[in-house]
């Protein structure tokens, strides 16, 4: 099955980058809904036979990544009745020259000391490195809270790629750790939006710099 | 067995905030069962620990953890000895915030104070029940961070913060220390346990290390000058049952926590005994004299607290010498004055702290300049004051003087048997400690419960209610029971100590270990007598006509005339000027017609107000620059986070056969 991996993992490349090339909120919040039903069918191709941890985490991963939290934040979104631009601080394109940097980045790590025998998927780390960085890159070169949980989201996508490297050697439990954490982290950034919202009457973070001491 | 006995009680006690929590409706009910569960929970514990005293074996508890491995929990006789108060005063504690923090009147706080209590003795269970290195680390930290939420319970007020918030720096400063004290014992000694080390893992260098973090992180949890400052200011504002608590309990997991882990480390030179004592002579004097010039009634109580466990580390120290002198009547004596102490401070601090709490709770104020005529409204609460302050003197017959004459005993023996030098600078240091707490224990009682009221809110102040009186009553009696019969603890004192020291076995009989009974016997009766002719003198006092004294010449004299509790310790501080800094505002040269003036003398805390705060100020001077750096800007702290990843990953990359396929060699 490694070309149908292969596949999967090459498209969600191409997602981030279109997540770093979008405009709009609301295709952004799409796109990476889209990556994480993509994401949530990797466990079952992965190892050539389907297993009950691997069910689980499919299951629990495209249900909270592609349906909750989207559903979430477009709520969120609504209810804070605002533009509904992604306003970067760096330009479009340099963002995705950005993330097309970090892709070439961790193509670098093609192979891992002690991970050589997964030749077989030799895009998982790079993929899972580069999905990690370019959601830094989301967390750090856009201004509104929402983008932020992008960043956050995609952060995480990446962490699960790695973490489907280790799902048979590693129980369930380290993964649906992260997606708790997600989920928590998420579930605080939509109160803080509406806080934001309330209080500065828009979700751009940088008004947050006032409430430094 | 009995270690079951106190796991059960452990855990009740740690579940007894969630009936006032789910009850929330009820309120009262809520509360009072809260209590009932708390002390069903300390009876059971204190079960367990009296078995475990008077020798009933137990097996150990374990939890499969690879990481950590072995034993868990054990209850050996020391462990009992220390729970005992736990158990005791997490019981009265929580009768007495029935009466002193009512969840029908403030509903959300008595909860969170409720839950708080309970985790706080689960916390200090727990590491007292621990034998390894990081069960007790889960227990430190959980009792560390329950009584930071108990200290700044009533977190409204400015003064309840900061002092959370030193509470909070002192406590992760032990924590951390505790850290690298147990990781570094289990590089040395290969695991957690706390079981002596075998022969030749530890050298001379890494003893005194591991001595010097158990100085450092239990000594500032113990209070032991100059790692005390943290204690007054959260003594001070914290709800009277956790001052008691943390006061009388809290500071003595210091004390077992550096019993346990030295004494593993075998007889340590004598310069490390010699610190310990000198740590606590030093503490035991500047303590007591810091506590005779505050006018906070509970600031006096926190610094006594300093007095007194810098009394206990005396002995502690005596001990450690005499470990290496190889004295085992050294070891007697310091050891079980110190330990016998631990319980006796258990009984008299908590009592002076919940009498204290009464007095606040009747009159609003804790400044004893603002207090006075107490006695005649709250004639229990001074009683007993009174009768705490006794003890805290160390005068008999109560329990504080058992102690200390044990103490005293063991100096005197070690002036015979070598220890000139310690026994002349330890016993003058004592005997003037014992004095000066006599100055301070007056001012406060005096001050608060005699005179005349000098606020309006003092001369309406009410008795508190039973709630509060019956955890009084008990801790009086037993701070009477054991200054009038010593000879009841004396079998599990000698339990603890065998623990410790194997060279003390048999010698607690032979070496008439407590005050002759004789001496006790007339002691007492003078006591009595005199009291009863006081009693008398009063009574007959009474029936004098009522009329004023003299009045100065004054027209109108007012009780705002009266000697305030300042002004009773000023003739005092005075002496004391080069140990202790008095800051005294007086007002400028007044004109011919005066004008409204005012004076007021304050003394700074040495530590924290000499030291740390000038020190914290410059630190933060030099660190200027590096506020560039906190923009305040989400997205540049993730930009940090960002770049040091990129450099850790930076170090993953296989350079050399990157290299290796560009350039293949030629």
């Amino acid at each position: 099955m490694p070309n149908l991996v292969n596949t999967i993992l090459v498209i969600v490349l191409a997602l981030n980058l279109f997540a770093l090339g979008n405009s709009r909120l609301m295709s952004v919040i799409r796109i990476v809904s889209a990556q994480g039903v993509l994401l949530g069918l990797l466990p079952l191709v992965m190892h050539g036979h389907i297993t009950i941890a691997a069910l689980l985490a499919a299951g629990v991963g495209i249900i909270l990544k592609a349906i909750i939290i989207p559903s979430m934040m477009l709520r969120a979104l609504r209810d804070a009745d605002i533009k509904r631009e992604v306003e970067p601080l760096i330009g479009f394109l340099p963002s995705i020259i950005l993330g097309a940097l970090a892709t070439g980045f961790s193509l670098l790590f093609v192979t891992l000391p002690g991970l050589a025998d997964e030749a077989a998927v030799s895009l998982v780390i790079p993929t899972s490195f580069a999905t990690v960085l370019v959601g830094f890159i989301l967390l750090t070169t856009r201004y509104k809270a929402i983008s932020q949980v992008v960043g956050y989201l995609v952060l995480e996508n990446g962490i699960f790629i790695f973490g489907l490297l280790l799902v048979e050697a590693l129980p369930l439990v380290v993964e649906m750790g992260v997606l708790l954490d997600l989920f928590v982290g998420i579930f605080v950034i939509s109160i803080i939006v509406n806080h934001i919202n309330a209080a500065f009457s828009s979700l751009d973070t940088r008004h947050l710099v006032s409430l430094k001491e | 067995m009995s270690l079951a006995l106190a796991v059960t009680g452990t855990l009740l006690v740690v579940l007894s905030g969630l009936p006032g929590l789910l009850l929330a409706k009820w309120p009262r009910t809520g509360q009072v069962l809260s209590a009932v569960l708390c002390g069903l929970g300390s009876l059971v514990g204190l079960a367990g620990a009296f078995a475990a005293l008077s020798g009933v074996g137990s097996a150990d508890l374990s939890f499969p953890w690879l990481a950590v491995g072995g034993a868990w929990l054990r209850l050996d006789a020391l462990s009992a000895f220390f729970l005992v108060p736990i158990y005791l005063v997490a019981a009265l504690g929580s009768l007495y915030g029935l009466g002193y923090w009512p969840q029908s009147r403030q509903a959300g706080q008595a909860v969170y104070l409720q839950i708080f209590w309970g985790l706080l003795v689960g916390g200090m269970a727990l590491l007292v029940l621990a034998r390894q290195g990081m069960a007790f680390l889960f227990g430190w930290e959980l009792m560390a961070l329950s009584a930071f939420f108990l200290v700044s319970t009533d977190s409204e007020r400015i003064e309840c913060r900061n002092a959370g918030w030193i509470y909070l720096l002192a406590t992760h400063v032990c924590t951390l220390t505790l850290f690298v004290l147990f990781v570094y014992w289990r590089s040395l000694t290969g695991s957690f346990e706390f079981s002596a080390p075998a022969a030749g893992r530890l050298t001379t260098l890494s003893t005194g290390l591991l001595f010097t973090l158990c100085l450092l992180g239990f000594g500032m949890k113990a209070g032991l000058m100059p790692l005390h400052f943290w204690l007054p200011g959260a003594h001070a504002v914290a709800p009277s049952h956790v001052s008691a608590m943390m006061s009388g309990v809290l500071l003595t997991m210091g004390v077992y926590g550096f019993l346990r882990m030295v004494f593993l480390l075998g007889p340590l030179p004598p310069v490390w005994g010699g610190l310990v004592l000198a740590a606590g002579l030093a503490s035991a004097l500047i303590g007591i004299v810091l506590a005779a010039n505050q006018s906070d009634l509970k600031r006096l109580l926190a610094y006594s607290s300093v007095e007194n466990v810098g009394i206990i580390f005396s002995g502690i120290g005596l001990a450690m010498l005499g470990r290496w002198f190889g004295q085992p009547r050294w070891v007697l004596f310091g050891l079980g004055g110190a330990l016998l102490h631990v319980w006796n401070h258990a009984g008299f601090k908590p009592l002076l702290f919940f009498a204290a709490g009464g007095v606040l709770h009747a009159a609003g104020t804790r400044d004893l300049d603002r207090l006075g005529g107490l006695a005649k409204h709250m004639p229990f609460s001074a009683a007993l004051f009174a009768l705490g302050a006794i003890a805290a003197c160390a005068l008999p017959p109560l329990n504080g003087f058992i102690s200390e004459f044990i103490l005293y005993h063991g100096f005197l023996e070690a002036l015979g048997d070598g220890g000139k030098l310690m026994a002349l600078v330890a016993v003058p240091i004592i005997a003037i400690v014992g004095a000066v707490a006599i100055v301070a224990f007056v001012k406060a009682f005096g001050g608060g419960f005699l005179g005349l009221p000098r606020s309006p809110a003092a001369a309406v102040a009410h008795e508190a209610p039973l709630a509060m009186r019956l955890p009084m009553a008990v801790l009086a009696v037993v701070c009477l029971l054991i200054g009038l019969f010593p000879d009841l603890v004396l079998p599990m004192l000698e339990r603890a100590m065998l623990v410790l020291s194997p060279a003390v076995a048999g010698r607690v009989r032979a070496d008439s270990f407590l005050p002759p009974f004789r001496l006790r016997l007339v002691v007492g009766l003078f006591l009595a007598i005199s009291s009863l002719m006081a009693l008398w003198l009063a009574g007959r006092r009474r029936q004098a006509l009522a009329a004023g004294t003299w009045d100065c010449g004054y027209a109108r004299p007012d009780s705002r005339m009266q000697y305030t509790a300042s002004s009773f310790s000023q003739a005092f501080s005075r002496v004391f000027t080069w140990l202790v800094r008095v800051v005294t505002k007086r007002p400028a040269a007044l004109p011919v017609f005066p004008l409204r003036a005012a004076m007021d003398s304050k003394v700074p805390e040495p530590v924290l107000d000499g030291v740390l705060y000038p020190a914290a100020g410059r630190v933060q001077d030099r660190l200027v620059r590096l506020r560039r750096f906190q923009h305040g800007l989400i997205q540049s702290y993730v930009l940090y986070v960002l770049v040091a990843l990129f450099i850790l990953l930076a170090t993953l990359i296989p350079f050399g056969r990157i290299a290796e396929l560009l350039f293949p060699r030629l």
